[in-house]
């Protein structure tokens, strides 16, 4: 069944328009993978507003394509300038800057963007195989086990990423609270509205995630803004020789498993695939002394296990409704807007749709692979873009997105003072994930919460009713009572992960 | 760059700067707390709606300032949040608070601008305005990139994309 599910997918994903969006996805995806300061969830919250007018399996055809490509063009600038602009691309430089110094930038990219390629096949391959099956499994699941996996979503996301918990919480309580504003969906009350008209629909998603992503992120910048520019590496046509093939094969095909794991439960991402995925490749490795000095190894396996990551948390998020990362959480408002509802029902409601985007997904990481190779130089160029340009373009597009959801000038001004509460963030180390999560998710689990309530009569016990929701709840504290009991093992403080690597 | 001596000339304030973020944690739960009696939403639950719209914002109201007092907690032991790094950040270098400040600046008067003169213009001033604000010093390319920039912005969106954006009085004579 599932074989002509995905085989009406990609004889839908192969008609013209379809392939021009996936090649506009990708294309865009790496532009803006390379450019410093805007990543892929602010990429699609941008676009957001615009894809209205579209047809959904075209957007999100173009959005996945853009997650793929951002992965890919991530790691370009980590090995092309040795400072990574997203957490993913952290282990990317390590490896794969010493790679260029040494002159070999060309095959750190063709080991990046095959890597990217291999992650990439074998993560959606997972995905074709898995989801439907955690959809058919899922479908049973009723409002007590969606509060209870949203509240474990909150905690995972907030408590295991990031250096301090007080901090993540404190982003986390704030988003839901700005998730709060406007008329409560089953009363009709207004919270937090104070009797402005305006903020009775509640603030636009869109707004909040550009205003905490791009605004907050140009407004910092502005404030510590690199006054001289970086080097940029030259490099050349990627290619590599056939030692290095025999060196990456198995680092590669290694990746993946690793990746889509970590990926598809909330807190993995790609930071912890990524991460996971090197330090097996150094366990493993015979010469481990080369690592930190241009490894190959160490640079195939994190760059494959990256894109099989973003395959992984797309199954979290169609199968179950939970973004586990922030692009993932865009998408999801993404799909609300829409009017889809992604859970378990969505193979069944919208099995086109489904099939299609995972169809495309093959296809954008041929195209991937095929333009990326040649164009590499290209996207190196990037990196020169006068620095002003970039960020004046960011904040334009920013308003171009915020006054498009709804026509009105008072939305830039909301913009702004989201803005400056993303700015007030970086500077103070709350994480933004945490807090757009609670803006989109939040409203959502509210309602979960109410409705299991509502239909127990208002017995609260009802929330620990099932297997599921039990069995979440002991993860939930385990995840509180497990780092609690580490630290208190640990008398002699060990150093810290990136001081260990760098 | 910070020098030696501004580092110790910092005042006790400036160095625990957090403890603002920790008061603005507690000023929201407070809100939130005010909001939630002021409006009566408490009472507003019902029968098929056994804890209505008052629970929830009373529960994050009360994690606000749970949290607003941890963290101060925190602070005045000495922890604090680490500033983000990214490609294009110096933390070396002290805070540009005029640069926010004039991009602030250039956001708000474009809001106003929108209106009266349509988003050629408003965009244009707004692009080139942040360019400036950002450090680019050379007017003519400037201003000639962003009029492209937001003329073809219009164009695209407004004709091709569907999204209503104003062409005000400029484009309403061209045509």
């Amino acid at each position: 069944m599932n074989d002509s599910g995905l085989l009406d997918g990609f004889a839908n994903a192969l008609t013209p328009p379809h392939l021009l969006f996936a090649a506009i996805g990708v294309l865009l995806g790496t532009a803006i993978g390379v450019l410093p300061g805007i990543g892929p969830a602010m990429a699609v919250a941008l676009l957001l507003p615009v894809t209205y007018a579209f047809e959904p399996t075209g957007a999100f055809i173009m959005f996945a394509g853009i997650y793929f490509g951002a992965m890919f063009g991530g790691s370009t600038t980590s090995i092309l300038l040795n400072t990574p602009g997203e957490s993913a691309s952290v282990m990317a430089a390590v490896e794969g800057n010493p790679m260029a110094k040494q002159g070999r930038g060309a095959q750190a990219l063709a080991t990046a963007a095959i890597g990217h390629f291999v992650g990439g096949m074998v993560g959606v391959t997972g995905l074709v195989l898995v989801a439907p099956l955690i959809a058919s499994v899922a479908v049973d699941i009723g409002a007590p086990d969606y509060f209870a996996i949203m509240v474990l979503a909150f905690v995972a996301v907030t408590g295991v990423l990031g250096a301090s918990r007080v901090r993540g919480f404190a982003a986390l309580v704030l988003g839901l609270t700005i998730g709060l504003v406007g008329l409560d969906p089953i009363s009709g009350q207004p919270r937090m509205t104070f009797g402005v008209p305006q903020l009775a629909d509640g603030i636009d998603v869109v707004i909040v995630a550009v205003g905490l992503f791009a605004v907050g992120e140009a407004l910092w910048v502005a404030a510590h803004l690199r006054r001289k520019p970086q080097e940029v590496i030259p490099v050349g046509r990627p290619w590599l020789s056939r030692d290095d093939v025999r060196r990456a094969w198995k680092p590669w095909l290694r990746g993946p498993f690793i990746g889509f794991t970590f990926g598809s439960i909330p807190a993995g991402g790609a930071e912890m695939s990524t991460f996971m995925a090197y330090v097996t490749e150094r366990r493993l490795s015979k010469n481990r002394k080369n690592f930190g000095k241009g490894a190959i190894e160490g640079l195939a396996a994190p760059e494959s296990a990256a894109s099989a990551s973003s395959a992984g948390t797309l199954a979290t998020m169609l199968t179950l409704g939970l973004p586990t990362t922030a692009i993932a959480a865009i998408m999801l408002a993404a799909f609300q807007q829409f009017g889809i509802q992604p859970g378990p029902l969505l193979f069944e409601r919208e099995p086109s749709l489904v099939w299609t985007l995972i169809a495309s997904l093959f296809i954008g990481l041929v195209l991937l692979l095929a333009l990326n190779l040649p164009l590499a130089p290209m996207w190196a160029k990037l990196l020169r873009v006068p620095r002003p340009y970039l960020y004046a373009g960011i904040l334009f597009f920013a308003c171009v997105g915020a006054y498009a959801v709804s026509g009105s000038p008072v939305d830039l001004v909301v913009l702004l003072v989201i803005g400056a509460i993303g700015f007030l963030m970086r500077r103070f180390g709350l994480p933004v994930l945490p807090a757009i999560i609670g803006v989109i998710l939040g409203p959502d689990a509210e309602l979960q919460l109410r409705r299991a309530l509502q239909i127990a009569d208002g017995d609260v016990t009802t929330l620990v009713s099932t297997p599921l929701s039990i069995t979440v709840y002991v993860v939930i504290a385990l995840l509180f009572v497990i780092p609690l009991v580490l630290r208190r093992r640990r008398a002699a403080p060990e150093p810290e992960r990136e001081d260990e690597l760098v | 760059m910070t020098t030696g001596t501004e580092e110790t000339t910092r005042s006790w304030w400036s160095e625990h700067a957090e403890l603002g973020v920790a008061a603005l944690l507690g000023a929201v739960g407070v809100l939130v707390a005010v909001d939630t009696v002021a409006e009566g939403t408490l009472t507003a639950g019902s029968d098929s709606d056994p804890i209505g719209p008052g629970v929830v914002p009373l529960v994050l109201s009360a994690a606000l300032l749970v949290l607003a007092a941890l963290l101060t907690l925190d602070v005045l032991r000495g922890g604090h949040g680490e500033a983000e790094a990214g490609e294009d950040v110096d933390l070396d270098t002290p805070m540009d608070l005029r640069t926010v400040g004039m991009l602030a600046g250039v956001l708000i008067a474009t809001a106003a601008l929108i209106p009266v003169l349509g988003w050629p213009i408003a965009g244009t001033v707004l692009f080139a305005g942040a360019a400036y604000a950002l450090g680019s010093r050379r007017l003519e390319i400037d201003l000639a990139v962003a009029a492209t920039v937001s003329l073809v912005t219009w164009v695209v969106f407004d004709g091709l994309l569907g999204v209503d954006l104003p062409g005000g009085p400029l484009m309403g004579m061209l045509g």
